[in-house]
C-alpha cells in the first residue's frame, strides 16, 4: 500500500501550502468582521458617550442629576427589581414543571414560554391597554376598586414581565431536561423533603444558568421600550422610564441630555454583557 | 429485613410493564433481577424504593405495609445505573448528604457525621478520594461513592439498577466480588438488576429471572442453567437452536437428530421443541448425514457453525478448536445433543419452580 492513503486527507496536503490559503481568505473575512463591528456596533456606542460629555463634565453631571432623569433612572431600577425576582421565581416554577413532571398541557406550556419571544412588544403593550385601560375589558371593575393599572407602575411591570418571561426559563430549561431526575429521586431515597431536594440538589444544578438568565432577563427588563410605550402614558418624572426619557429628551432637541441619559443605560447593558461573559466562561 | 411483593401490576399508558409480580426476598438475602432491557426490573425496583407506584399489588417488607410509605421514610439505600451523584458536592458531602437531611431532631451531630463518613470511605476503600468531585472520578469510583451514599443512612433494604452496567468488563469483575463482600459484611436485603448472565449467577444468592414484566423462574444458576422453565428461559440462557421433536414415552426423537443423551421427561406424548445451546451440539463428520455446514468461523479459542438442514430451521454449535473433528464448509454431518430442554406444544407451561433458598448463607 501507498503511504500517503494511510494518512488522514487533511494531513496530505503541504503545510505551508495549507497556511499560506488559509491566511488569504481567513484575513479578508476577519477584516470584514471586524470591520462591521467596528463600524455598526461599537462606533455608535463610542459616540453616545462622546455626545453625552461633548460639553463636558459638568453638562453631563447636570443632565444626570436632573430630576427627571433621576426618576427615570428609579424608575427603571424598580421596574428591574421587580421583576426579575418574579421572572427568576417564574422561569424556575415552570422549567421544573416542565422538565421533571409529566402533565396534560404540557407541550402547551413550553409554547406558552416561547410567545413573548415571537410577539412584538408593542402589541402585548396594547393588548395590556385593551385588557387594563379605563375602556378596557376590567376597566370599570379596576375603577370601582380603585387600582390604577394603565399609565402607572403596575402597567409599567406587567407588560416589562410579559416581555422578559423566557429569558430565565428558556436558559434553564434545557438543562433540567439534559439533567433528569436521578439526582432528585436519589435525594428523595436518602431522606430528602422536598424542599432539601429543590434547595440542595436541583437550584445548585441549575445555577450558572439561572444567574445567565437573571442577567439576560435584567438587560432586557432595563432597556425595553416599545411595550412600556403604550402603557406609561409617559409623565414625566412619574411613569417615565430611561428608554422612554431618551427619546424626550430627543423629542425636546436636548441631544447633550438624551445622549448622557442614554450613557446610564449604556453602561447598564455593559455591565450586563460582562457578567454575561464571566458566566459563560463558568458554565 | 425481608421483602413480600404479591399480584403486582404496573401499566404506563398502553404498556403492560408488570403483569402479576409474586416475589419474596429473605431477611439478608442477595437477590439478582435479571432479563431483557424493557422486562420491566427498573420499575419493579423502583416501586420497591417508592419512586413508582404500582396499579395493583402489595408490598411488604419487614411486616410493615410499605405502599403507604412515602419513598423518604422507607430508609432505603438505591444506587442508579448512572449513579445520579451530586456533581456539586465533594465525595465527602456527597456520602453525607443522607445524614445531613434528617430532621433536626433526628440528625447527628456535625463530628458524628464525619466520623460515619470517614468510616465508609475506608470501608470503600475511597478514603484518598474524600475531597473531589464526582467529576475527577473513574466509573468504578463513582460506583463506589453511590454505594457509599447509600449505605449511610444504614438502609434497611439496598437497590442497585444495574450497578455496573456501564463499566468494562475487567472493573465490573473486581467490583463484583467486593460487591458481595459488601454484602456480606453489611448483611442488608439486597435486590440488584442485571442483564449479565454471569454476573446475576456469580454475585446472587438465588436469581429471578424476568420476561415482559413477568417472572419467567426463580433459583440457583445451576437450575436456570440446566432446567430452564420455560421456552423465554431457555433461549435467554442462550439456546439459539429452536427444533421440532415429537415425544414418545417421555424421549424426544428428531429426525435427523442424535437425541439418546436426552434424559426422559414426564412429558406427554405428542409434539414439541427442542431448545438447545450452541456448545451442547456435537457435529460428526457423517457423508450420509442430513445436515450440511454453511458457515465455519473461528474464535481462536473456539469454532462456531451454523447448519443447515432442507426440512429442519438452522441450527448453530460452538465447540473448542483443539480436539475438534475435521470439519469442513458444505460438508455432510450428523448432530447429536448433549443436552437441551424440551417444552411440550400442547401443554400449559410448567409453573415456575420455586427453591429453597440458600441454606448456608442464612445460618
Ligand atoms: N416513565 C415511563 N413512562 C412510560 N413508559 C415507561 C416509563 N418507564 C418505563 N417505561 C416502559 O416500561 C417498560 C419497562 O421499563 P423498565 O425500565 O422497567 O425496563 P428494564 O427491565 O429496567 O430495562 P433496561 O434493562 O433496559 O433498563 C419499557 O417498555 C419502558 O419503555
Ligand atoms: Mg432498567
Amino acid at each position: 500500500m501507498n503511504p500517503p492513503d494511510l494518512i488522514a486527507p487533511g494531513y496530505a496536503v503541504p503545510p505551508h501550502h495549507g497556511h499560506a490559503a488559509r491566511t488569504g481568505g481567513a484575513r479578508l473575512l476577519i477584516g470584514l468582521a471586524v470591520g462591521l463591528t467596528l463600524l455598526f456596533v461599537v462606533a455608535p456606542l463610542l459616540y453616545i458617550f462622546v455626545r453625552a460629555f461633548s460639553q463636558g463634565w459638568q453638562v453631563y453631571a447636570d443632565n444626570i442629576l436632573n430630576p427627571a432623569t433621576l426618576h427615570a433612572i428609579w424608575l427603571t431600577s424598580l421596574v428591574a427589581v421587580i421583576v426579575v425576582p418574579l421572572n427568576v421565581a417564574f422561569g424556575i416554577a415552570a422549567a421544573w414543571a416542565v422538565a421533571k413532571h409529566r402533565f396534560p398541557g404540557r407541550g402547551i406550556l413550553v409554547t406558552m414560554i416561547e410567545i413573548p419571544f415571537s410577539i412584538s412588544p408593542i402589541i402585548a403593550g396594547i393588548c395590556y391597554l385593551l385588557l387594563y385601560g379605563r375602556q378596557g375589558l376590567l376597566g370599570p371593575w379596576l375603577q370601582a376598586a380603585d387600582l390604577q393599572v394603565m399609565f402607572a407602575l403596575p402597567g409599567i411591570v406587567l407588560v416589562t414581565m410579559f416581555v422578559t418571561a423566557p429569558f430565565v426559563a428558556r436558559e434553564v430549561l434545557p438543562l433540567m431536561q439534559a439533567q433528569g431526575t436521578d439526582q432528585e429521586q436519589a435525594a428523595v431515597t436518602l431522606g430528602a423533603s422536598g424542599w432539601q431536594v429543590f434547595r440542595r440538589v436541583t437550584l445548585p444544578n441549575i445555577r450558572w444558568a439561572l444567574l445567565y438568565g437573571a442577567v439576560l432577563c435584567t438587560a432586557r427588563a432595563v432597556g425595553e421600550f416599545g411595550g412600556v410605550s403604550v402603557v406609561s402614558g409617559n409623565i414625566r418624572g412619574q411613569t417615565n422610564t430611561l428608554p422612554l426619557h431618551v427619546e424626550l429628551l430627543f423629542n425636546d432637541l436636548n441631544a447633550v441630555g438624551a445622549f448622557a441619559a442614554a450613557s446610564t443605560l449604556t453602561v447598564i447593558a455593559l455591565v450586563a454583557l460582562v457578567i454575561k461573559t464571566a458566566l459563560e466562561a463558568r458554565r | 429485613m425481608s421483602i413480600t411483593i404479591t399480584g403486582m401490576t404496573k401499566r404506563f399508558g398502553q404498556t403492560d410493564v408488570l403483569r402479576g409480580i409474586d416475589l419474596s426476598v429473605a431477611e439478608g438475602e442477595l437477590m439478582a433481577l435479571l432479563g431483557p432491557s424493557g422486562s420491566g426490573k427498573t420499575t419493579l425496583l423502583k416501586i420497591v424504593a417508592g419512586l413508582e407506584w404500582p396499579d395493583v399489588g402489595g408490598l411488604q417488607v419487614g411486616g410493615q405495609d410499605w405502599l403507604q410509605l412515602a419513598a423518604r421514610d422507607r430508609r432505603i439505600g438505591f444506587v442508579f445505573q448512572h449513579y445520579a451523584l451530586f456533581p456539586h458536592m465533594s465525595v465527602r458531602d456527597n456520602i453525607a448528604f443522607g445524614l445531613s437531611v434528617r430532621p433536626r431532631a433526628k440528625r447527628p451531630g456535625r463530628a458524628q457525621i464525619a466520623a460515619r463518613v470517614d468510616d465508609l470511605l475506608d470501608f470503600l476503600q475511597i478514603a484518598p478520594l474524600a475531597d473531589r468531585y464526582p467529576a475527577q472520578l473513574s466509573g468504578g469510583q463513582r460506583q463506589r461513592v453511590a454505594l457509599g451514599r447509600a449505605l449511610a443512612i444504614q438502609p434497611r433494604v439496598l437497590l442497585l439498577d444495574e450497578p455496573f452496567g456501564a463499566l468494562d468488563a475487567a472493573i465490573r469483575r473486581d467490583l463484583r466480588r467486593w460487591l458481595r463482600g459488601v454484602h456480606e459484611a453489611t448483611g442488608s436485603t439486597t435486590i440488584f438488576v442485571t442483564h449479565d448472565q454471569e454476573e446475576a449467577f456469580e454475585l446472587a444468592d438465588r436469581v429471578v429471572v424476568m420476561g415482559e414484566g413477568r417472572i419467567e423462574q426463580i433459583g440457583h444458576a445451576d437450575e436456570i442453567h440446566d432446567h430452564p422453565a420455560t421456552p423465554f428461559v431457555a433461549r435467554f440462557m442462550g439456546a439459539t437452536t429452536v427444533l421440532p421433536v415429537t415425544l414418545q414415552a417421555g424421549r424426544a426423537l428428531g429426525a435427523g437428530l442424535d437425541l439418546t443423551a436426552l434424559p426422559r421427561r414426564a412429558l406427554p406424548d405428542g409434539p414439541a421443541r427442542l431448545f438447545a445451546r450452541p456448545a451442547d451440539i456435537r457435529v460428526q463428520p457423517d457423508p450420509n448425514g442430513p445436515w450440511r455446514i454453511d458457515t465455519l468461523s473461528s474464535t481462536g479459542a473456539e469454532l462456531r457453525l451454523l447448519l443447515s438442514h432442507p426440512d429442519l430451521p438452522a441450527a448453530e454449535a460452538q465447540m473448542p478448536r483443539r480436539g475438534a473433528p475435521s470439519l469442513a464448509r458444505g460438508s455432510a454431518v450428523t448432530l447429536r445433543l448433549e443436552a437441551g430442554s424440551v417444552f411440550s406444544d400442547h401443554r400449559p407451561l410448567p409453573a415456575v419452580p420455586v427453591t429453597p433458598l440458600r441454606k448456608e448463607l442464612f445460618k
